[in-house]
């Protein structure tokens, strides 16, 4: 009976308005925008909200973390594993605050998030009260759009803007800040709108059939095409689009760290990745190629290197749905703005059918070479320490590439990136842009709530995971299946690195100690286990797979080892260095 | 070449948007000469006119990341012959002085100069025009005990536009029938009358 009630002011019409309270309105529109997750955690000036949550559990999951920066990457990994918004909740001041580098990430990374912060009543605005703080201004720079609620009235047009400005265009974080008063103030609820329009805001730009044209017609006139593609395919729901595109013009096609997945690895015209610690023939080709195609990418440092050495010969034809992103790094020849979804499948009717074969095996050239340099010796080292490129290889093995690999920064990270195999599009979650070490555990947890039926797997460096390690405890309470990889080599090793090659090895504060991973996961009734032998590296990860609760591995990797190939800062792509 | 630029922005009024608009240019350490917010001649439009020393390539790449912002319509920006533009400036001097040593008349008529307050102890005048002109008055004012001086923000009219009436109903519009153009008013000075 009580239920039954609860469930009317999803009923409401504005023929037959209900009175609600403003918390009440804050769960319908979660209900009616399919918010199916929340991650967060309460606190003095979110407890209406909370109070309200008591009522609508058995539709909205909310899963308590333990830290809010958890929260948040939770949120993200939800977001960017099911493709939908991830929704969170903090309380004010603190709360708030430690939703910081989750915003900023997920900002950078355009992945759409609502979080929902608790604010003190309206009155006490300004005044220092306890745990306020201005957390509009803090996030204004970090936020796609954010909005102080003082009236309940506000709350469900405040929030249908909110879940269509993040996750349409260019996705983003939206934050919503709630003053407790409105979440107590009852009102008279008339039914939940969604938003489609805002005035002010053009989430998808008008394509403009010339740009098509002339971007056909350099490509059809190329001799060396070379796409480089980025997220914006994933964003964009475009993953088969890109794919008809690239096959149809015959075109081979490099990935972003955050492209990775869009493509699966095996493609034959998927070349690799690029940037920094990227493949050799992307790198290289760049510099070669006569028209250079990004798609839903933006030239972050770590893929140009050096801007004025980039791609100087080529033609550039950028596609992207944000206005901002055009020229801001590199000038495009052509610029196509829109949705890729809209703009690919205009291209590929007016490119011509072909296969560059000599040029592709250009490509296969190069990454032959890389094989016998690099990858060999990273995947199969016939002696020595554990690598972390042949532990990620024989999990590609065992998981046959189906798995959603969640990575956390460094150099687990980039080996990880390099290496594994994926079959199916939003498989790769990591933190590109911010580079968030410590994103990885949390992210995992969000991204198993959003793809409850795959495997994930968050592989994690020493440093990284000490930063949030507390999520064990959400992993814990939540029974959250996720396959904890630790990468141990016992140094925070990308730092450790560069001060090896451009410090003169002065190893300044990177020598870092782990606890005991395996009895710390037993303290939380996590199953663990720690090899550092190769003879049963592939048995004890096919352990960890077969574990059907979560499960920690930590894998002793080698003390010293180096990311390769990579392509110094300041350098061309060009200029990338195997060894 | 680093010049003068006065960019035009069309938003909602909204609580916070001063803020995300001014911290785009504070990101990257860019000083902003002058900034005005008011009303525009559209219901509910408020319009921004903001003056910086940029290169071009620096200003089109700010404007873009101003329209970014979800309550931004228009930003466009031009030079100062693109522009018609004033600042307002008062002037508070000693009404001794000034009656004794100046002669206020010359004042009034050489300066284009009002008096907007004349009591027995100080006299305001107040003045209309570009930098120049009201920096002109402000030497001449500073030998007589000059009291206080304060200057607003520029105000500017792009001398191409045909206001915002139109384009609102554009982006009112739930299905854009055309592409707005990017910076429609740049470089079309030749094409405007101009004494």
């Amino acid at each position: 009976m009580m239920q039954a009630e609860l469930t009317k002011p999803s009923l409401a019409t504005p023929e037959h308005p209900i009175e609600i309270s403003g918390s009440q309105a804050v769960l319908e529109a979660f209900i009616a925008e399919g918010v199916d997750t929340i991650f967060g955690y309460p606190g003095g000036a979110i407890m209406p909200i909370y109070d309200a949550l008591y009522d609508y559990h058995d539709r909205l999951k909310h899963i308590l973390v333990r830290h809010e920066q958890g929260g948040i990457h939770a949120g993200q990994g939800y977001a960017r594993s099911s493709g939908r918004t991830g929704v969170v909740f903090a309380t004010s001041g603190p709360g708030a605050t430690n939703l910081v580098t989750g915003l900023a990430d997920a900002l950078i990374d355009s992945t759409p998030l609502v979080c929902i912060t608790g604010q003190v009543y309206a009155h006490l605005l300004g005044t220092d009260a306890f745990q306020e703080t201005d957390i509009i201004n803090i996030t204004t720079p970090i936020t796609k759009w954010n909005y102080q609620v003082t009236d309940a009235t506000e709350i469900p047009q405040v929030l249908a803007k909110a879940f269509f400005i993040a996750s349409t265009g260019r996705p983003g974080p939206v934050l919503i800040d709630i003053a407790k008063n409105a979440q107590l103030q009852k009102f008279s609820y008339s039914g939940y709108t969604k938003c489609d329009h805002i005035r002010s805001y053009r989430p998808k730009p008008i394509v403009r059939k010339s740009y098509i044209e002339e971007a056909a017609a350099l490509i059809n006139e190329a001799k060396k095409p070379f796409v480089i593609f980025g997220q914006g395919v994933i964003l964009g729901r475009a993953e088969a689009e890109f794919k008809a595109f690239i096959e149809k013009a015959g075109l081979p096609a490099a990935w972003t760290i955050l492209g990775l997945s869009a493509l699966p690895t095996s493609h034959p015209q998927n070349v690799g990745m690029l940037g920094m610690h990227g493949n050799y023939g992307p790198n290289v080709l760049t510099n070669e190629c006569d028209v250079l195609i990004a798609v839903g990418m933006r030239f972050d440092d770590r893929v140009t290197g050096r801007l004025d050495k980039y791609a100087k010969q080529a033609k550039l034809i950028h596609l992207d749905i944000d206005p901002a992103e055009i020229d801001k790094n590199v000038k495009s020849t052509v610029p196509v703005w829109g949705d890729c979804k809209e703009t690919l499948p205009m291209l590929t009717a007016l490119v011509d059918e072909k296969k560059h074969t000599d040029w592709l095996n250009t490509f296969y050239g190069y990454s032959k070479q890389e094989k016998e340099i690099v990858i060999d010796q990273e995947l199969h080292p016939a002696s020595g320490e554990i690598t972390m490129g042949e532990v990620v290889e024989a999990l590609n093995e065992l998981t046959n590439g189906n798995a959603i690999i969640v990575t956390d920064v460094g150099q687990h990270q980039m080996v990880a990136c390099r290496y594994a195999k994926f079959n199916e599009s939003k498989s790769n979650i990591t933190s590109g842009g911010l580079g968030t070490m410590g994103f990885a555990l949390p992210a995992a947890i969000g991204a198993k709530f959003g793809a409850p039926h795959r495997e994930v797997v968050a592989i994690i460096g020493d440093g990284g995971f000490q930063m949030t390690l507390q999520e064990l405890g959400t992993i814990m309470q939540a029974q959250v299946a996720v396959k904890m990889l630790i990468l141990n080599n016992r140094f925070l090793g990308m730092v450790r690195q560069w001060q090896q090659l451009f410090h003169d090895k002065r190893y300044s504060f990177v020598d870092i100690q782990s606890p005991d991973y395996v009895q710390l996961v037993k303290a939380y009734g996590i199953e663990g286990n720690s090899v550092d032998d190769r003879q049963h590296l592939k048995e004890a990860l096919q352990q960890m797979l077969d574990c059907k609760d979560s499960y920690l591995l930590e894998v002793m990797v080698g003390k010293e080892d180096n990311v390769f190939p990579m392509v110094p800062q300041g350098c061309s792509v060009s200029e990338i260095r195997l060894k | 070449m680093k010049q003068e630029y006065t960019i035009t922005v069309y938003t909602e009024n909204q609580v916070g948007l001063l803020n995300r608009i001014a911290i785009i240019f504070s990101r990257r350490k860019i000083n902003i000469e002058s900034l005005n917010v008011s009303p525009s001649e559209a219901e509910g439009i408020h319009r921004f006119t903001i003056v910086i020393n940029e290169f071009e390539e620096v200003v089109r790449k700010l404007c873009r990341q101003i329209e970014r912002q979800v309550e931004v319509l228009k930003a466009y920006f031009n030079t100062g012959d693109e522009i018609v533009w004033q600042e307002l400036a008062l002037y508070k001097v000693p009404t001794d002085e000034v009656a004794e040593k100046l002669q206020v008349e010359r004042l009034l008529r050489e300066f284009g100069a009002r008096a907007v307050v004349i009591r027995k102890d100080y006299t305001i005048f107040e003045t209309t025009g570009h930098r120049e002109e009201t920096d002109k008055l402000l030497a001449v004012l500073a030998p007589y005990g000059l009291i206080e001086f304060v200057r607003s923000a520029r105000v500017a009219i792009i001398k191409a536009s045909n206001g915002f009436h139109e384009k609102l109903k554009e982006f009112e519009a739930v299905e854009p029938a055309s592409e707005l153009i990017e910076n429609e008013f740049l470089n079309k000075q030749a094409e405007v009358f101009s004494m």
